[in-house]
């Protein structure tokens, strides 16, 4: 009986660990597959055309997304532009002055305006740019619906940062008369410099493949967009476009357009993390 | 020292009232005050933005906007029952598969493998967490409805008298979306899971392993019900992520606005319908209704998400103590 018991018991231990291992096995092996499936689907679909040319009139096979990389590029400047300016000196704030309470209720409040699904921040940078000043569909208002999402992780990676520097350097500096935002600004800043990098970049990559909102802030276009204030297209958004539609050769534009957007994105991550492993360890077990 | 002669000093001169406020210190600390408010404001205009523009529809629908199931952008008449439904049905299929899936793995990866191999595999998952939606509506389209198309025939006869799986099945369905969503949420669960494992402290560890309870035991009955509530906070982000995912689950759950009892059925969800209505929307009231569903689902999301921060947070004071 005391036996059989334990058995019993071993049996479900080995099964129940096999099984965890399993599951993250699958979990892991999913992303090599998303990984493989797209480099060469996309690899294959992939040539110069695609990065010199203008999308190719319906019917028409070829061409390429030239306007759609540039139009990303530009609603991705605005979008670091308006965020991390914002996001980076809130977080000094609430890292270097707040009173407890205060930097609380703002982290509170960041973390809820991280959570908003990004197809509502659309609306309102739609309620704001494109009705409110009456700019209409553009890279500004792509930009803006970007920007405003880049603001709370560049908020919550600067203060994280920040606070990891230790007190003694700021003391250091105060001690040789410093003034609060010179020791900021030559001291605690520079030394948390990798970081606050790091965590940019990651919020970069992580708005970089956002679709929704620019549905109907940037809308889209199949022609280059001069200016900020004209409708332009996105890599993102083209991919969705292409997927959709019934044509072959689109969808072999959409799988090339996806195998750029996702190798750009796990390039910046993976960049991004090693510069702060290299860093310091502050996450280590 | 005090007799050493240093070069005097500047005499100390007394500042006048001006110059104290519009030092560069005094600037700088009101320039980055004036930010972390302008994060308020923001938050509150986005609010205030939603429910602005969402006042038309309100006035003319009022509550049954939300009980509605009519959606007829050229009679003016919007209900949004059919939206609710295929984002809670999706989200709720997406979080049955992910969670299993996600403690499970994060389990694995807090309690048995060793510090580098979780680490490595951590990273990679977060990897899988920074891949964009789009891309996994991508796969959805060209991978995963095929892939159902092959395999559903077989659930269906193996499960065919349940009313979720009955019906026919075109690729495209609220199943599909689901699918998609597990897969695009696991990684959030596995990672916050294994940060509120990681942080149970040791001696509860310990503590079984002496009394004689296996590795699994000692995991199932000690180590996570201490982690439970930041657990459940997982859930609750997990959720949250689901309920507001747009582009995958629009490329995959056949934008039909119809409330299915069949899972292999395809329906729409509130996110798809602004993604794809909005920039069309010609009358000012089919807009005021499309901001009425964004309002439905901020705030939706905001209370998932205030939920799921406390709940972490309580955990983290547990362990902290």
């Amino acid at each position: 009986m005391k036996t059989k018991l334990s058995f019993r018991r071993k049996a479900v231990n080995a099964v129940m660990l096999s099984i965890t291992g399993i599951f993250t096995m699958l979990a892991v092996g999913l992303l090599f597959f998303i990984l493989g499936y797209l480099f060469v689907q996309g690899g294959f679909s992939l040539n110069w055309n695609f990065f010199t040319k203008l999308p190719a009139p319906v019917g028409e096979s070829g061409g390429g997304m030239a306007n759609a990389l540039l139009g990303s590029a530009k609603v991705l400047l605005l979008a670091t532009c308006i965020g991390v300016p914002i996001g980076f000196l809130a977080g000094i704030y609430l890292a270097e002055y707040a009173p407890p309470a205060f930097a609380s209720t703002v982290r509170f409040v960041t973390d809820l305006l991280n959570g908003v699904p990004s197809i509502v921040v659309g609306i309102f940078a739609y309620a704001i740019i494109v009705q409110g000043i009456r700019v209409g569909f553009s890279t500004l208002a792509g930009g803006v619906a970007l920007g405003v999402m880049m603001i709370p992780i560049a908020l919550r990676s600067t203060e994280e940062f920040l606070m990891a520097v230790p007190g003694s350097l700021r003391e250091g500096a105060m001690a040789l008369g410093a003034t609060k935002s010179r020791t900021i600004a030559t001291v605690v800043v520079p030394a948390a410099i990798r970081g606050l990098i790091s965590g940019m970049m990651l919020n970069l990559a992580r708005v970089a493949g956002e679709t929704a909102p620019l549905l109907f802030t940037a809308l889209g276009n199949q022609f280059w967009s001069p200016g900020w204030r004209q409708p332009t297209a996105t890599l993102p958004a083209m991919i969705y476009e292409y997927a959709k539609a019934p044509y072959e050769d689109w969808h072999r534009q959409a799988w090339a357009a996806g195998f750029v957007l996702l190798t750009l994105v796990l390039l910046v991550n993976i960049t991004a993390r090693s510069i702060v492993a290299r860093g310091f360890a502050h996450k280590s077990r | 020292m005090a007799t050493a002669t240093f070069p005097r000093a500047r005499p100390a001169r007394r500042a006048s009232v001006f110059r104290r406020m519009f030092s560069a210190d005094s600037l700088a600390r009101a320039g980055v005050f004036l930010c972390a408010t302008a994060i308020l404001a923001l938050t509150a205009l986005l609010l205030w933005e939603l429910w602005r523009n969402s006042a038309l529809a309100r006035a003319r629908f009022g509550f049954n906007f939300l009980t509605s199931s009519n959606w007829d952008p050229v009679a003016g008449d919007f209900g949004a029952l059919p939206y609710i439904f295929g984002t809670v049905v999706t989200s709720a299929v997406g979080l049955a598969l992910a969670i299993p899936f996600g403690v499970g793995a994060a389990i694995f990866l807090a309690e048995l493998a060793p510090a580098k191999l979780s680490d490595a595999m951590t990273f990679l998952i977060e990897l899988l967490a920074a891949v964009p939606s789009v891309i996994f509506g991508l796969i959805g389209i060209f991978v995963l409805v095929p892939l159902l198309n092959r395999v559903v025939p077989g659930l269906k006869e193996a499960f065919g008298f349940l009313p979720i799986f009955s019906g026919p099945f075109y690729g495209v369905s609220l199943l599909s979306a689901g699918v998609v969503l597990s897969v695009m949420v696991a990684p959030y669960i596995i990672s916050v899971s294994r940060e509120v494992l990681l942080a149970v402290p040791r001696d509860m560890r310990e503590a079984a392993l002496a009394l004689g309870a296996t590795r699994w035991e000692t995991t199932w009955h000690v180590v996570v019900p201490y982690a439970r509530r930041g657990i459940m906070g997982s859930v609750f982000l997990a959720l949250a992520r689901a309920l507001g995912e747009t582009m995958a689950v629009t490329m995959v759950v056949g934008n039909t606005p119809q409330i299915a009892k069949s899972l292999l059925a395809p329906g729409y969800s509130i996110a798809a319908v602004i993604a794809n209505e909005f920039a069309e929307a010609t009358t000012d009231l089919h807009r005021s209704s499309l901001t009425e569903l964004g309002l439905v689902l901020f705030g939706l999301t905001i209370v998932l998400n205030a939920a799921a921060r406390l709940l972490i947070l309580a955990t983290g004071k547990r362990a902290g103590q």
